[in-house]
């Protein structure tokens, strides 16, 4: 296998207290079918938790889903976890319902990007792929 | 400077690298371990320079290197996750591979193995990693063996490793562990396709899991007549568990039993 085919590596996972899952396995399942190798972690994921596996499973990428209203605290807690580690390098993005006053703020704090309901998958397919260039 | 020097100027900062990422692994440090497999899964020079050092340390390392095998769904990941936390109790430090399947078609992968053991990623002295075959037949990922000597370069007593699960073909396990689980779920009709699939020769130790289904002893003492060592477990409650850890504690010691030289009684 070459170097320009080796996938890239996303962790999909759900951070907070709500329990629907059909989202993140949606989107799972379209990286999956776009090429790549998803690790999907499950519902109820602490930030500490998928900072860990990120950093076990080597991710290009945390594609994390809140719904909970917790965004603010939970996007910022990952990406302190993840500069205390030394692996800024990885690629946070999210999903979820996140009020427009919130966005800048968390793009500035270093969410690559951010997608609301209804965003189509093609969308985060395409981002994700991007990331291959970017990086 | 010639075009040879320039060539061994850049093998020497190779080397340079490889030895720094040589040393971080030995001090089981988790960044390094995981990158040093991602870079063996991609067959880079700097990977295979720093595994060649790593092996070169010549101190045999005496980790327990234990394959699980069996049908989808069968609970290899939830035995797996109780292994974990029962060799933890025992003070072992332990790493899990966890293989899953490249789909041929568009070379994706879901990885959810870890689903099940996501309560230990909190726990230094536990590192999980997932693994796509990328290709590679057999049941397991072709990095598989290397990654196997990373864990061990890093100092990890115990060493699991979880195989597709397709159950055709999946006997490369023998090669990369030295005990294999083989588990088997009653009530599917897996224990006559156990038998065909050869798991039955190639694991030393079957587990019927789901002993709570109303099959499990049945299937039990069908596989009994069949083998030597078949337990039945409960994965989801634990329940035979302790069972299973003295079952591959006793194959391990009648295994470095025959491997040690016999000697007359003094
Ligand atoms: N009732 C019951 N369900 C179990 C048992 N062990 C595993 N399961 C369930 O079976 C499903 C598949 O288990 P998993 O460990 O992922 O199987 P694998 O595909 O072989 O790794 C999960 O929903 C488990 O919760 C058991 O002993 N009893
Ligand atoms: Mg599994």
């Amino acid at each position: 296998m070459t170097v320009a085919t080796v996938p890239l590596r996303i962790l999909i996972g759900k951070v907070g207290l709500d329990g629907h899952d059909r989202g993140v396995k949606l989107i799972a399942r379209a990286l999956r079918d776009a090429g790549m190798e998803v690790i999907y972690t499950g519902l109820h994921q602490s930030p500490e938790q998928i900072v860990n596996t990120a950093i076990q499973e080597d991710v290009d990428a945390i594609g994390l889903s809140i719904l909970s209203g917790a965004h603010n605290t939970l996007f910022r807690r990952v990406l302190e976890l993840l500069s205390e580690q030394g692996a800024e390098d990885i690629v946070v993005f999210g999903g979820g319902i996140i009020p427009n006053e919130d966005v800048p703020a968390l793009k500035e704090a270093g969410v690559k990007a951010l997608f609301g309901p209804g965003t189509p998958l093609d969308d985060i397919v395409r981002f994700v792929k991007e990331l291959r260039t970017s990086r | 400077m010639t075009r040879l020097d320039i060539h061994l100027d850049k093998r020497d900062r190779q080397v340079d690298l490889a030895s720094m990422l040589a040393e971080r692994v030995r001090q089981g440090e988790v960044r390094a371990v995981a990158r040093l497999i991602t870079l063996l899964e991609r067959w880079e020079q700097e990977g295979r320079d720093t595994l060649r050092l790593l092996e070169g340390q010549g101190e045999s390392s005496r980790a327990a290197i234990i394959g699980v095998t069996g049908y989808p769904g069968a609970g290899k990941s939830t035995i797996i996750d109780q292994l974990v936390t029962a060799y933890r109790r025992l003070g072992q430090r332990v790493g899990v591979l966890a293989v899953d399947m490249t789909s041929p078609f568009t070379g994706g992968a879901l990885l959810g193995d870890r689903i099940r053991m996501q309560q230990h990623a909190l726990d230094p002295g536990v590192f999980i990693r997932s693994l796509a075959t990328r290709g590679h037949h057999g049941g397991l990922a072709s990095v598989t063996g290397e990654a196997v000597s990373v864990l061990e370069a890093a100092g990890y007593d115990v060493i699991l490793v979880e195989t597709v699960g397709v159950g055709q073909g999946e006997l490369e396990i023998a090669t990369v562990a030295p005990t294999v689980v083989a588990v088997v779920a009653p009530g599917l009709g897996d224990e006559v396709q156990a038998m065909k699939a050869g798991l039955l020769e190639v694991a030393q130790i079957i587990v019927v899991n789901r002993g709570d289904h109303p099959e499990a002893d049945r299937t039990l003492r069908e596989l009994r007549e069949w083998h030597r060592t078949v337990l039945k477990i409960t994965a989801t409650t634990g329940q035979g568990i302790p069972e299973l850890i003295a079952a591959i504690a006793e194959q391990q010691r009648l295994r470095d039993l025959e491997a040690a030289p016999t000697r007359a009684a003094p």
